[in-house]
């Protein structure tokens, strides 16, 4: 019996696979010295998966490299030490109180963590000469996101030119730099925080335990819930109290905000995410609100 | 499992149309009405067209995502956006209807499986939407959907829409166009995008939002010759896989058997496939798309831009390439000017030999006496490479069938290649 075409089928979460490990095995393949920048999030945790898988029976071909904010969730960084440690990759970690110290960022007092993290990631790509640095970027995420490439050229100053995009075209990426400049690759572009889920769910995934449903002491700032901890000092007025709650994403402990859910299964994260009326970064990321342009600035800077 | 399984299929289509066809309104409407927008994203939309002062919620600002883009009122670049439907999950490459509209329709149109061209019910077709046909179908894209939209300014019309339908199936009877549909919507109101109208009593076909949920396009993949171009070889040396040499790539055409005698190009060795691993599972046959990992039965000499393909059924190596090439930067393309070329995993450096003719995309005119191209040209080119290129004609296969080149000065992607034969 000969096959059809519907026999040869793939689902789209198995189509969104396929592109991504053909992305990382490409920039493998032709940059020098990549790195896969990983925040412990779900996203990077997807974004390990499908390296993993990418070089399998071989390991991870690059380090990956946490920015380290000082300001991380604990459930984060013992996540990350649990991938690091089953992969057997090599983890490089670029701090912030480092960065401070070494006079590479000032600390005034008033810059947030998150916008010093840029200073401090561009500084540790130049000191390890990395050509190429993976991030967990998905253009659903942002609009500023939505016009970015797959492969996201970066001068050597780390800056962002929208108007400057290379024209990406089929599946064939330029990869082709100057001294000094580097490449941000974002293999889940197209990948939806949905998809993520599925995935997660299908793959049996290890992610941080506070995306799940659990009891947390949280005060409410600017509409949203934050954890109550000497890190985040708590201003006039608020109170904390103990909620039932969860994380849509994993940041810097004083701006990540979470929500009200007794979700505390994957399928009961992704039904509600689906039913979710407020994207996870309107609901829950502090660092998006300074202005309707914010990420496209910092990404400008050099964020990633 | 929950809500969606990531079971359903993807597709990914590009929209084109003028200025001022309502594209950012359907595309709006598409987002909105499968529940894509969210409630953060249209307050921001809300309060931006009141500081703006305009009096409506003006739905271009969700597309139009850069500082620079809402300065003027513009949209600069493709930008891909997502929605999905209890079936499909979509991927729509939004490419601007004004500046630079060829290179940017060419880049949202590689990766399409259908086209979306909007034309105005009052003004039929214009110049702009015929160009966005021609491109449609030089890029393959093999479905293609002309909404007629602003419905409702006509009068729902039926002669109308009968009128621009007989109209475009005549321009299209010059174009390659496997599969045309013609709808009349109104995208401010959401007639026939998403339910059926009751205005268009005369129309039988189906609404938008149904066809792109139906349209079948599991068939336009070669399923017949095999194509598997190298991209990394993976050599774990460790004392669990001290011996593994596995061949890692994306299938681009056919179907790759576990047993299947195979020719390696462009050495012309010849082997048997030992194994097709898929992450940590074997399995005993690949298609497109999948990324997998094959392994030889021969310790044959296998590296990234070689092609694996079946013995009797391969490419023939070429260094003379003749193609359709889309021009993309100011500096125009001139004979004897080198580049450096990407074709599949392959890459080298390639000579402009002759541009043979400029394709004028609105009268498809061939004008011979060109003799460059200019920013945003089509032109029909001969190319010299330094490495052979594992090829086929772009319209058997679109990904053994394109290229990119590069300026290697710049860095930058200067061009964008569709092989109509190698010698």
């Amino acid at each position: 019996m000969t096959n059809t075409h519907a026999d040869y089928q793939l689902s789209q979460l198995d189509q969104l696979e396929a592109e991504s490990i053909h992305i990382f095995r490409e920039v493998a393949a032709e940059f020098e010295k990549p790195v896969l920048m990983f925040s412990g999030g779900k996203d990077s945790i997807v974004m390990l998966r499908l390296a993993e898988k990418a070089f399998y029976p071989a390991k991870i071909p690059f380090p990956i490299m946490q920015v380290d904010t000082g300001l991380d969730f604990p459930e984060v960084m013992e996540t990350r030490d649990n991938w690091v440690n089953r992969l057997g990759v090599r983890l490089v970690v670029a701090s912030i109180d480092d960065a401070i110290a070494r006079g590479v960022v000032v600390d005034d007092g008033k810059t947030s963590r998150n916008r010093m993290q840029t200073a401090t990631l561009l500084d540790a790509i130049e000191e390890n000469g990395f050509t190429a640095a993976f991030g967990g970027g998905r253009r659903d995420e942002e609009k500023a996101r939505a016009k970015e490439r797959v492969y996201s050229h970066r001068d050597e100053f780390g800056q962002w030119d929208p108007k400057m995009q290379r024209p990406e075209l089929w599946s064939l990426y330029n990869g082709r730099l100057h001294a000094g400049e580097h490449m941000r690759i974002f293999p889940i572009s197209n990948w939806t925080e949905l998809d993520i889920w599925d995935y997660i769910g299908r793959e049996g995934i290890e992610i941080p335990s506070i995306y799940f449903s659990h009891q947390r002491r949280v005060f409410e700032r600017d509409g949203m819930l934050m954890t109550e901890t000497p890190l985040n000092p708590m201003r006039d007025g608020e109170v904390a109290e103990e909620r039932t709650v969860r994380f849509r994403t994993c940041g810097d402990i004083t701006l990540t905000g979470c929500v009200e859910s007794t979700a505390s299964t994957i399928d009961e994260i992704i039904d509600e995410v689906a039913a979710a009326r407020v994207t996870e970064r309107g609901a829950t990321r502090g660092d998006d609100r300074f202005s309707e342009a914010a990420m496209e600035d910092r990404k400008k800077e050099g964020y990633f | 499992m929950g809500a969606t399984d990531g079971q359903m299929d993807l597709l990914r289509f590009a929209t084109a149309g003028s200025v001022d066809d309502g594209k950012s309104t359907l595309i709006g409407r598409l987002l909105f009405d499968s529940k894509s927008i969210f409630a953060d994203q249209l307050e921001a939309v809300e309060k931006t067209s009141t500081d703006k002062g305009h009096g409506y919620v003006d739905l271009s600002l969700l597309t139009d995502g850069l500082r620079s883009e809402r300065e003027q009122g513009i949209t600069i670049d493709v930008a891909y956006r997502y929605f999905a439907t209890p079936t499909r999950k979509f991927i729509i490459a939004d490419t601007p209807g004004h500046v630079q509209y060829t290179r940017n329709m060419v880049t949202g149109a590689s990766t399409a499986d259908l086209g979306l061209v909007l034309v105005d019910a009052r003004h039929g077709l214009t110049e702009q939407s015929r160009r966005h046909a021609v491109l449609l179908s030089l890029l393959r894209v093999p479905h293609l959907v002309l909404c007629i939209n602003k419905m409702d300014l006509v009068d729902w019309s039926e002669e109308t829409y009968e009128k621009i339908h007989a109209e475009f199936t005549q321009f299209a009877t010059k174009l390659n166009i496997p599969d045309l549909e013609v709808i009349p919507i109104s995208a401010l109101n959401g007639d026939n995008v998403v339910d059926r109208s009751e205005n268009t009593p005369w129309y039988h076909g189906p609404t938008l939002m149904h066809h792109l949920e139906h349209v079948h396009v599991a068939s336009d993949r070669d399923l017949v010759d095999t194509r598997f171009p190298v991209q990394y070889v993976v050599r774990p040396k460790s004392d669990e896989h001290h011996d593994y040499r596995g061949y890692a790539g994306q299938i681009a055409g056919g179907v790759l058997k576990k047993g299947d005698e195979v020719i390696v190009l462009p050495s012309g060795m010849t082997s048997k496939i030992e194994a097709i691993d898929l992450f940590d599972q074997e399995v005993d046959e690949a298609f497109p798309p999948m990324s997998v990992t094959v392994r030889l039965e021969d310790d044959v000499d296998v590296s990234r831009g070689d092609m694996i393909a079946r013995v009797k059924n391969a490419p023939k190596p070429s260094q003379d390439i003749d193609a359709m090439v889309c021009w993309m930067t100011n500096e125009p393309l001139r004979p004897r000017q080198k580049l450096a070329i990407k074709h599949t995993t392959r890459t080298g450096r390639t000579m402009v030999k002759d541009i043979q003719y400029r394709l004028d995309v609105n009268s498809l005119h061939r004008d011979q006496e060109a003799g460059e191209l200019g920013l945003n040209e089509i032109g029909r080119v001969q190319l010299r490479t330094t490495v052979p290129l594992l090829c086929d004609p772009y319209s058997k296969n679109r990904t053994t069938g394109s290229f990119i080149l590069i300026d290697e000065a710049t860095g930058v992607t200067v061009g964008a290649g569709m092989i109509n034969s190698g010698s």
